[in-house]
């Protein structure tokens, strides 16, 4: 029943009426410093604009609810309730996901100039591996990780020591940093056999934080607040990127013109390279008995242990190869940053990856590419008004979660189903 | 001795503080089974109105150090309650009967929202405010460090104590009470039984905030410093204080806070103080793996 034009404005009222309580402290009031001692500012024009706006903005809301709901009664009454669910859109993403696919590989030779174009890819393809990391922990074997910052933190510090105090290349030590990651994933997972739900969400997160705040106050081999800078950028399989100079390097074996791009450029592809093994490497352990249990553990941990399934192997091995994939892009990160500080793996580095599983629908892996885009450019867009980007960004994930809390890919089905109606598995 | 003395007033008025914080988290992911992450905020934006309010005061001439302090207290609970509504209204609720993770994620959405909303209207950088008390008690001296109870540590553990009682008291024995401890025990059936579930829940969230905004001025009062920041920290800290305690307990939120707090203090004096958090999260591990629903906590009875 569309409300009346009372109705509606009474809810505004209402609305703007709460907006002038929550603005009067924040928008209508500050303190602002005058030599030393704190002097109170009024924005009172401010205030009012704020509250209009959520008069307004409110009223086209409940209109536009309003509208909505009307339609959706005429649709249902039309078509006499019985048919009329679209069929999810089964082949829609596999054939987004060659599309981007494709796009992605090309999109070095369009904008082989553009710097900025390659390196916000770069970025957006390394939280794709995080996403992708947790997405086996979070996603598939259901077990909320709220640090995996920390697994991202341990394989760029192992890179950044073993190269800086080594020499280590970056192939060499990429192994070697996954399985320092690995055995971090086991350390984390251990405690996390007894713990369900929040508590473990706790614990990871904790986790983190300790990860973080050893790496802060350990000056004599993270270097403290400081980080640790110039790491070793990787090679063309032994050809520095550098300019002209005696060693042989990329440019000059092949005969090219030196450009800092094609370290960029590089880069970039080494990262797809890595994305993609992680992908079919996560796509094949879907379909081993190793990534059926670790759903079957999401949908019911009681039903596995009666069926006499290993749990603690289960979880363990989830925690593991999460923290691998996240070790692997911290590696990444560090040899394309070449400095790397606490900074760069607080909390919010754990909530951002976190938000990216969740709003690209727990366990797609598809989801997972879409949410980065959403989330590395989101920021990026609002680069102009750079003050308000960390606001927007906020209030962005509360958004999404409200008009698509299954996430924007909603896929929550198992891989495995009896009685297939299609032939997916 | 003296040293210990004072680590455990300063560990003791730290904890009342955090334990103030956890009971706004237990009682959410009491009734609602959620962690609300933005409830640091909430704290947070209650220590910004303090500041204001204090500085408001004090241009319109009020001297009297106890007037200032009740009617900031009165505008912060207020003001803060309406932002623990806001909060749940707009972020919470077009959610409710989602799947878990979905709440926890627009939380984080919220405290990343207010952390920048506070920092875009009221500056990113460091609020002082001149000490408003000052002076205390001396305990005890030995070799030369003197043990020191301040005036407003005793405010604190006062104000502490008197609101747990009002707040026992509130979930003990009002309907409001009865209410909300239904709404935590089967939030069907109080439906069913004709409660307004919704707002049941909001005035559970206002409750928090209430607290919380408590907090938050006693903090301002206590440090004289503030920033966008304290939330996160101090928001972690009390859940992990809830969490120790058992979630969803409210004595055990309060046990918690004070196990945090004086943790916090000992080590800092005793070990480190840059490892402080480290100790923290240390115990809580710890506690988790050998208690794994808390202290205080129920164990879940898990029903096929």
């Amino acid at each position: 029943m569309p409300a009346t034009l009372a109705e509606r404005g009474r809810d505004a009222a209402a609305a703007a009426a709460i907006a002038l309580l929550l603005g009067i402290p924040m928008i209508g009031l500050t303190t602002v410093d005058q030599g030393g001692a704190l002097r109170v500012q009024t924005r009172w024009p401010w205030l009012a604009v704020f509250v209009i706006a959520v008069f307004c903005g409110r009223w086209l809301l409940r209109y536009g609810l309003d509208r909505l709901r009307t339609r959706r009664t005429r649709a249902r009454s039309d078509s006499t309730g019985t048919a009329a669910r679209p069929a999810p859109g089964g082949r829609l993403p596999g054939a987004l996901a060659w599309l981007t696919f494709g796009i992605s590989l090309a999109l070095p030779l369009v904008f082989s100039d553009n710097r900025y174009v390659i390196d916000t890819a770069t970025t957006v393809l390394i939280y794709v591996m995080l996403g992708w990391g947790l997405n086996v922990v979070v996603g598939l074997a259901g077990l909320l990780d709220m640090g995996h910052a920390a697994f991202y933190a341990v394989g760029a510090y192992a890179y950044a020591l073993l190269s800086t105090r080594f020499g280590w290349g970056f192939w060499e030590a990429l192994p070697v940093a996954a399985l320092i990651a690995a055995v971090f994933g086991l350390a984390v997972g251990w405690p996390s056999l007894r713990l369900r739900g929040d508590y473990l969400a706790i614990v990871t997160l904790g986790f983190g934080e300790i990860i973080r705040v050893v790496l802060l106050n350990g000056a004599e081999f993270s270097g403290g607040p400081n980080g640790i800078s110039q790491i070793p950028r990787p090679s063309f399989f032994g050809l520095p990127f550098a300019p002209p100079g005696e060693a042989p390097t990329f440019a000059a074996f092949f005969g090219l013109e030196f450009s800092p791009m094609h370290r960029i450029l590089f880069l970039y592809y080494v990262i797809l390279m890595l994305a993609l093994l992680t992908n079919a490497l996560v796509l094949r352990l879907r379909r081993l008995p190793i990534g059926r249990a670790w759903e079957a553990m999401r949908e019911d941990e009681i039903a596995c242990r009666a069926l006499g399934m290993n749990v603690t192997h289960i979880k363990l091995s989830a925690f593991a190869l999460g923290a691998v994939l996240g070790g692997v892009a911290g590696v990444f990160f560090a040899a394309r940053q070449g400095f790397i500080s606490p900074e760069s793996f607080t909390f919010n580095e754990s909530a951002i990856i976190l938000a990216i599983v969740v709003l690209g629908g727990m366990g797609s892996q598809f989801g997972v590419v879409l949410a980065s885009l959403v989330l590395v450019l989101l920021p990026e867009i609002g680069r102009d008004f750079a003050e308000y980007r960390m606001l927007l960004f906020g209030a962005a994930m509360i958004l999404i979660m409200i008009w698509r809390p299954g996430g924007i890919l909603a896929q929550r089905e198992p891989t495995l189903r009896l009685a297939a109606k299609d032939r997916r598995v | 001795m003296a040293l210990a003395l004072q680590q455990l007033i300063n560990g003791l008025t730290l904890g009342a503080v955090y334990g103030l914080i956890a009971i706004g988290y237990t009682m959410v992911y009491g009734i609602i089974g959620m962690i609300n992450f933005a409830h640091g905020d909430i704290y947070m934006v209650s220590a910004f109105i303090a500041v204001t309010g204090f500085t408001l005061l004090a241009a319109f001439g009020v001297h009297s150090v106890a007037l200032a302090l009740f009617v900031v207290l009165a505008l912060a609970v207020l003001f803060t309650s309406v932002y623990g509504w806001a909060v749940e209204r707009v972020a919470y609720r077009p959610l409710r009967g989602s799947a878990r993770l979905v709440p926890l994620i627009s939380s984080i959405g919220m405290s990343i929202f207010l952390q920048n909303l506070v920092q875009l209207t009221q500056g990113a950088r460091v609020k002082p405010i001149p000490p408003m008390i000052t002076g205390g008690v001396d305990l005890l001296t030995v070799d030369g460090f003197t043990a020191r109870l301040s005036y407003s540590q005793i405010l604190i553990v006062l104000v502490t104590v008197a609101l747990l009682a009002a707040f026992t008291w509130l979930i003990q024995r009002t309907s409001f009470g009865r209410r909300q401890r239904a709404c935590e025990q089967d939030r069907t059936m109080t439906a069913l039984l004709g409660i307004d579930v919704d707002r049941t829940i909001s005035l559970t969230f206002m409750l928090g905030a209430a607290l919380a905004a408590v907090a938050g001025v006693l903090v301002t009062m206590y440090y004289g410093v503030i920033d966008f920041y304290i939330g996160f920290v101090a928001g972690i800290k009390a859940f992990t204080a809830a969490v120790l305690g058992g979630i969803g307990s409210l004595p055990g939120a309060m046990l918690g806070g004070l196990i945090i707090g004086l943790i916090e203090a000992f080590w800092s004096n005793y070990l480190s103080a840059e490892y402080k958090d480290v100790a923290t999260f240390s115990i809580l591990i710890l506690v988790l793996l050998f208690r794994p629903s808390g202290l205080l906590g129920r164990p879940e009875v898990e029903k096929v």
